[in-house]
């Protein structure tokens, strides 16, 4: 391995990926469009549900104070309609939950009369549903404790795992850092390796003294420039814009440096096996897929129903995907180790099984 | 060192297919040697091997004493080599590849000096893929010369460029030969041949079918002087009944082959003496071109006589 032309090779890599408009929309403002695109969809799922309320008790001060208070635990919003069919309303209107305050309701807080509230929830959004009855019985039973004059007994506090609560956005930063870290190196080295050999690249570099490790270093090193610049705008922009919270901790770094390693040699090993630029297309995108949607780049593993949890673990950007929630979520880089393990030793057999199988001249 | 390239038995076969079938022939170190031959003979997998990018089937190669196959490391920092249709990295400028090169190498080439060797100065700034083909091959022309070779290797660096581009590249061939440099060229144009090469081979359907000097090659499979004039067929029997000669009718022209200096005269006499109406006598040498074309069409024809039975 020498240096100098490791470096000569990664200038004039580095030079031509700047000169190509598309490679650079690709690398760094693919990751920004991303980043945006499931910033903004998760970022909605936080709002709340909007609970359309009857309040047959009108205008007793206890119904008001309750639907007030219903709005305070942040989980709801409550929409005041008229008086009618609630449940026909909310069907032509494809409005989830309603719920309705009967008469008496003041009166028979004041005189600790059970009281029944109604309320109706559309099956097809279970979520919302959920989120309203959790709401509704949380601020009734509440009000139950303070008519009977009591206190409850038993509490539950809800705790965050590592330091704060987590959100989807959360999650999101090291997945979409993990899917550039595979697509970027992974695309266009299979293209790269299919292209260089139709048009004699190659054949022209092996009359050279530039070895295919040397050649293969100078690519590695380029993708892990790239990843740390996007994997920088990404946590930027999640944390500025979304207000993730990742952090960016030195536990980071292995994988921002082996994750290019293994994907640049795999794409390497993939073109290779290909004949022609299109059937390279077709190898690389086989390669890359099932790990691009199955590996927690866009919704944790642990949500995945079996077989694909199973699945996930044979998938090695599994593994970097892991890797980087526990150091970036947690903190844990202890936890991490074995992630770290795996993907470095995959990246030193994948390496050096790219060089030997990729030729540069013709048999 | 005598030669610079050495060829015994060179076999290189696919399957059935012998692309090369048994080839021989040293080339001179300081020589221009030309390798012709009509497109498909088996030039490009010959001028491969001799490279180290292809591996021979059978037979032995030595290019500076070395192998080319086994021994491309040591090799290659001695020879430059263009392709066929030179390609390069799509985005890099000429004087960064140079420069490129030259790392690679470990020399130190003077990009300005080396592009305006092959008239290439004022795209030192342009993009790869914005040059012509032939500023392209001028390019790879350049990038040969990075690491100051003792044997130059062009396959066909002038098919498909324009005529200025090409007398460059020859200016370019004749300047490496001067330098004291090898040059192994491979071309389907004899002019360029028979202009730049001391030795010439000529390789058909994997087989060499002639070698030697261009004069060598004229003289061996043709190469006699002949009288041509403009005028009917009828002319062309009326003078080898009177004459017993060969002539022939070609195109409105009838072509007589001389066997010595005096036919001339003769037939000059027999031609006012016919009747019958010609025009403009000339004579004519046979040129490589001529030589070319009447082998390998025979070779074609497969009626590939012995010398001197025609």
């Amino acid at each position: 391995m020498n240096p100098n032309r490791i470096f000569a090779d990664l200038v004039v890599f580095a030079r031509g990926y700047f000169r190509n408009p598309i490679g650079l929309f690709f690398s760094l403002f693919f990751p920004i469009i991303l980043v945006s695109i499931f910033g903004v969809i998760f970022s909605s799922g936080s709002s709340p549900v909007t609970i359309h309320v009857v309040n047959q008790d009108s205008p007793s001060n206890t119904s008001i104070q309750f639907l007030s208070d219903l709005n305070k635990t942040g989980a709801v919003n409550v929409e005041l309609t008229s008086d009618g069919d609630l449940s026909g309303f909310l069907a032509s209107n494809s409005y989830p939950v309603g719920l309705i305050i009967p008469k008496g309701f003041a009166a028979a807080l004041a005189n600790h009369t059970p009281i029944a509230l109604t309320m109706y929830g559309n099956p097809q959004d279970p979520t919302s549903v959920g989120i309203a009855e959790s709401a509704v019985a949380t601020v009734g039973n509440d009000y139950s404790y303070r008519a009977a004059n009591s206190t409850p007994i038993v509490f539950l506090q809800v705790h965050p795992v590592g330091s704060t609560l987590f959100t989807s956005i959360d999650y999101l930063v090291p997945g979409l850092i993990g899917f550039s870290i595979l697509t970027s190196p992974m695309f266009s080295m299979v293209e790269i390796s299919a292209s260089y050999r139709k048009d004699g690249l190659f054949r022209q570099l092996s009359l050279t003294p530039l070895t295919k490790g040397e050649w293969l270093t100078a690519k590695i090193l380029w993708y892990i420039v790239l990843t740390f610049i996007s994997a920088g705008v990404m946590v930027g922009m999640g944390v500025f814009v979304f207000h993730a919270h990742v952090t960016l901790v030195v536990g980071l770094l292995p994988f921002l440096i082996l994750g290019p390693v293994f994907f640049v040699a795999l794409g390497m090993l993939a073109g290779s096996l290909a004949k022609t630029v299109e059937t390279a297309a077709v190898i690389g995108n086989v390669v890359t897929f099932p790990m691009m949607f199955l590996s927690g780049t866009f919704f944790p593993v642990a949500l995945f129903p079996e077989p694909w949890r199973t699945v996930a673990h044979y998938l090695p950007l599994f593994y970097v995907i892991d890797g980087m929630d526990r150091v970036m979520l947690f903190n844990n880089l202890a936890g991490a180790l074995p992630d770290i393990a795996f993907i470095a030793v995959a990246s030193v057999l994948t390496f050096i099984a790219a060089v030997l199988t990729f030729r540069w001249r013709a048999e | 060192m005598p030669n610079a390239i050495e060829v015994h038995g060179l076999k290189k076969t696919y399957g059935d297919l012998a692309a090369v079938d048994g080839v021989d022939f040293v080339v001179p170190t300081g020589r221009v040697f030309a390798f012709l031959g009509p497109n498909g003979a088996g030039k490009t997998t010959t001028v491969e091997i001799l490279e180290g990018v292809r591996k021979r089937s059978e037979g032995e190669v030595r290019v500076l004493g070395l192998d080319p196959w086994e021994d491309g490391a040591r090799l290659h920092p001695q020879v430059g080599v263009i392709p066929q249709e030179f390609r390069f990295f799509e985005k890099i400028h000429p004087d960064e590849a140079i420069h490129y090169y030259g790392v690679l190498f470990g020399t130190s080439p003077d990009p300005e000096k080396l592009l305006r060797l092959v008239g290439l100065s004022d795209k030192a700034t342009a993009k790869f893929d914005t040059l012509s083909g032939g500023q392209k091959q001028k390019l790879g022309l350049a990038l040969a010369l990075v690491n100051d070779p003792k044997v130059c290797f062009l396959d066909e660096p002038t098919t498909g460029l324009d005529p200025q581009a090409r007398r460059a590249i020859w200016d370019v061939i004749r300047q490496l030969r001067s330098e004291g440099r090898t040059v192994f060229l491979t071309t389907h144009y004899l002019e360029e041949a028979e202009l730049l090469a001391d030795q010439v081979a000529i390789i058909h359907h994997g087989k060499i079918i002639a070698s030697g000097t261009p004069e060598e090659i004229i003289a061996a499979h043709g190469g006699r002087e002949r009288l041509t004039v403009e005028g009917p067929p009828s002319l062309a029997q009326y003078l080898n009944q009177r004459l017993g000669v060969a002539a022939r009718a070609v195109d409105g022209r009838v072509e007589v082959p001389m066997r010595e200096r005096g036919d001339a005269l003769k037939v000059l006499t027999a031609l006012e003496a016919s009747g019958i109406p010609w025009q403009r006598f000339a004579t004519a040498h046979d040129t490589l071109e001529d030589v070319f074309v009447a082998l390998v069409g025979k070779m074609d024809d497969g009626v590939l006589k012995a010398e001197g039975a025609a």
